[in-house]
């Protein structure tokens, strides 16, 4: 399920889902009590898992459980704030998604996106309705996200989004998953360690 | 772009190299870990065959899922033993120090880390989780991060960031009685909502935060993430270099008298530049109450409950809100039955929180109403037994509340400590998300720790200022 640690992404297409709401928080995406496994392998099943269900358990008419082959989620503002818990892009990845459009998104969430190759691309309020309203008709169009052109395809519409200059680059760059990056200049964070005065104890 | 602020200061030292994205290097000072989002990091460590670069430098404890009643081994629930034995070896076989339950320093990760004085000024710390930014009040900065984020530091002791603005929010005058540092930062977030900090860093001053302790200072920096922010972050001055004298992991002679020089010159220059101001009078605020299921949905205590058809834009997140909540527009909080009262989380657990409820109980003589159940559940074992040689826990059992181990327990409901069915809780935590308290459907009011105790004696939420000027 996890992606190259090289691998560049360029675009993501499938069909949508739209979820409606501002400031939907990560304990929606993935309630706390699901986070008690040592892996993310199983988080997918937990993706919007009480919101989905009605209150006999049953799945209810939540897009996820209408919209299951989805790979292009489109949603509203400031999406995923709340915690930090990875767990919160991991379960929406293994759930299947891969691209995500909105108009805000909360910061950790979206650097946490990055970090799994999870383009977190914004766009104006008009620009999220129209492609929800399309995303949510009967038969609705496939959605091509292209982080180079920064737009998303709706069926032969083409409209602009913006994608964080640093996350166009880590994406495209095939960098998104900064670990190996970042240990290349070990000697340059050996050399910032020095400087600081706390980590030899202040000159004494 | 800020310019002279401490965090400009503190990032400039920090800052190893930038990175093809544009994004900065950044060294980390401090990393705590816990068991919940730390151990998929460490496999994926070991899928790429790595070693954690500077073992010293990263702390953990067992803090989300542990039990507060039993901590008998093997734990009652077998994921939490596997959760916990899985950072135990880690952590061994990493060389990593670990504050395991029982050594009388385990604890919530963001009480821990200043309590061991390795919370100290000019430090960038990192730790997988959001309340991060408590450790801002020292005048370090911190993040909350991911789990990949986490192998990256266990890897190089880096995280990659964008810098961000810095928003200056002062306040003014002092709190009126019955009013606290909670009350100041559910105000901000009320007003700048809980994303009008995105993008920005929030440096907090203003006589009104001067006047706190460091613990206030922390609960303020502790919810700078619920407005969006972040990270939030006081400048230090005498009352943190007070607070951490002497701790266990300060420099202690001489390196004390460098450590406080090096503390003072990293503070915001006085005509330092800000991307934004805000001024709040702290003298105009009463003690405050959320109505909704998001920190920002709040209201002073006598204000009514807003009503969705005067919400421009926000109608429809009102609405359900309020459905949820089973709360009418236009009604008062005050005598809104309460079944649970928390008094707990990495906000308000620590020594002045249990100190300044434990006084109201005993100086009001009052106890928790028949209709609630009522914890105190202490931030960190060195809380509890400070607490207990101040015999606080005597005054809590009395009253009728359950005195507790330490952990983070019914604020995130991981543990057994869990809101049932459509219960309503009056908690001292930091967030009313729908579902946070372990029941999908159990509704939370957050307020002060002395509104807690208010709300737990009288069975509803209640005015604590009419306890304490004896109306
Ligand atoms: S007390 Fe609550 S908010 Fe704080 S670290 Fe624990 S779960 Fe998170």
């Amino acid at each position: 399920m996890s992606k190259m640690q090289t691998q560049t992404v360029t675009r993501v297409a499938g069909p949508g889902v739209a979820v409606r709401g501002n400031d939907i928080d990560t304990d929606q995406v993935i309630p706390a009590r699901f986070m008690k496994e040592v892996t993310f392998d199983n988080m997918g099943q937990y993706a919007f898992f009480d919101a989905r269900r009605d209150d006999s358990d049953a799945f209810n008419d939540h897009p996820f459980n209408q919209h299951d082959d989805a790979s292009i989620l489109v949603v509203n503002q400031n999406f995923g704030c709340g915690s930090s818990r990875e767990h919160a892009p991991q379960a929406l990845m293994r759930w299947g998604i891969e691209g995500i459009v909105g108009e805000s998104f909360a910061e950790i969430f979206a650097g946490n996106c990055q970090a799994l190759g999870i383009p977190t691309a914004t766009a104006s309020h008009d620009t999220i309705e129209r492609i929800m309203e399309r995303v949510e008709q009967s038969e609705g169009p496939e959605l091509t996200l292209d982080v180079e052109s920064e737009t998303v395809m709706v069926g032969d519409e083409v409209l602009d989004v913006r994608i964080k200059p640093s996350q166009k680059e880590a994406l495209l760059g095939g960098i998104w998953d900064t670990t190996s990056l970042m240990k290349s200049y070990l000697d340059e964070v050996q050399v910032t360690a020095d400087n600081l005065p706390y980590l030899h104890n202040f000159g004494a | 772009m800020s310019k002279g602020t401490l965090y400009d200061n503190v990032w400039d030292r920090h800052a190893v190299r930038e990175l093809p994205t544009g994004e900065t290097q950044l060294f980390v000072g401090l990393h705590l870990i816990h068991e919940v989002t730390s151990p998929q990091a460490f496999g994926m460590l070991e899928e790429r065959d790595l070693r954690v670069a500077f073992p010293d430098r990263t702390f953990a404890t067992a803090d989300h899922i542990i039990p507060t009643a039993d901590l008998a081994r093997p734990f009652a629930d077998d994921q939490t033993e596997t959760m916990m034995q899985e950072l135990e070896t880690n952590t061994r076989e990493h060389d990593i120090t670990f504050f395991d339950p029982g050594s009388g320093a385990q604890g919530i990760v963001h009480v821990v880390g200043p309590e061991q004085g390795l919370t100290q000024p000019g430090m960038t710390i990192v730790c997988g989780d959001s309340h991060t930014s408590t450790h801002g009040a020292f005048g370090a900065l911190g993040f909350g991060i991911g789990t990949s984020q986490i192998r990256d530091v266990l890897a190089t002791q880096c995280v990659a960031m964008s810098k961000q603005q810095v928003r200056r929010i002062e306040v003014t005058g002092s709190l009126p009685e019955g009013v606290y540092a909670k009350d100041i930062i559910l105000k901000i977030i009320a007003d700048l909502g809980v994303d009008g900090g995105v993008g920005y860093v929030y440096e907090y001053g203003g006589e009104a935060v001067e006047a706190l302790g460091m613990d206030g200072r922390m609960s303020i920096c502790n919810m700078s993430i619920e407005g969006g922010a972040r990270a939030g972050y006081v400048n230090p001055d005498e009352t943190t270099f007070d607070y951490l004298k002497g701790r266990r992991y300060v420099p202690q002679g001489e390196a004390w008298d460098e450590a406080v020089r090096y503390w003072r010159s990293i503070r915001s220059d006085d005509d330092a530049d800000y991307d934004d101001r805000v001024r709040f009078d702290g003298s105009a605020l009463e003690p405050r109450v959320t109505w909704g299921t998001n920190p920002g949905q709040g209201i002073g205590i006598t204000e009514p409950v807003p009503d969705p058809a005067r919400m421009n834009g926000a109608r429809e997140a009102t609405e359900q809100a309020l459905r949820h909540m089973d709360l009418r527009p236009g009604q008062s909080m005050q005598g809104v039955p309460i079944d649970v009262a928390f008094l707990g989380s990495c906000t308000n657990a620590r020594i002045s929180d249990l100190r300044e409820a434990a006084r109201l109980l005993q100086e009001t003589g009052g106890a928790v109403d028949d209709s609630v159940r009522a914890l105190v559940v202490p931030g960190s074992e060195g809380v509890k037994q400070q607490a207990e040689e101040e015999r606080l826990d005597a005054v809590f059992r009395r009253a009728g509340f359950e005195w507790r181990g330490a952990g983070c327990s019914m604020c995130l409901g991981m543990n057994e400590d869990q809101l049932e069915g459509r219960e309503l809780c009056a908690s001292s935590s930091n967030r009313n998300f729908v579902g946070r308290q372990g029941s999908p459907d159990g509704r939370t009011v957050l307020m002060s720790p002395a509104m807690v105790v208010a709300a737990a004696v009288n069975g509803e939420v209640t005015d604590v200022r009419t306890m304490m000027d004896g109306d």
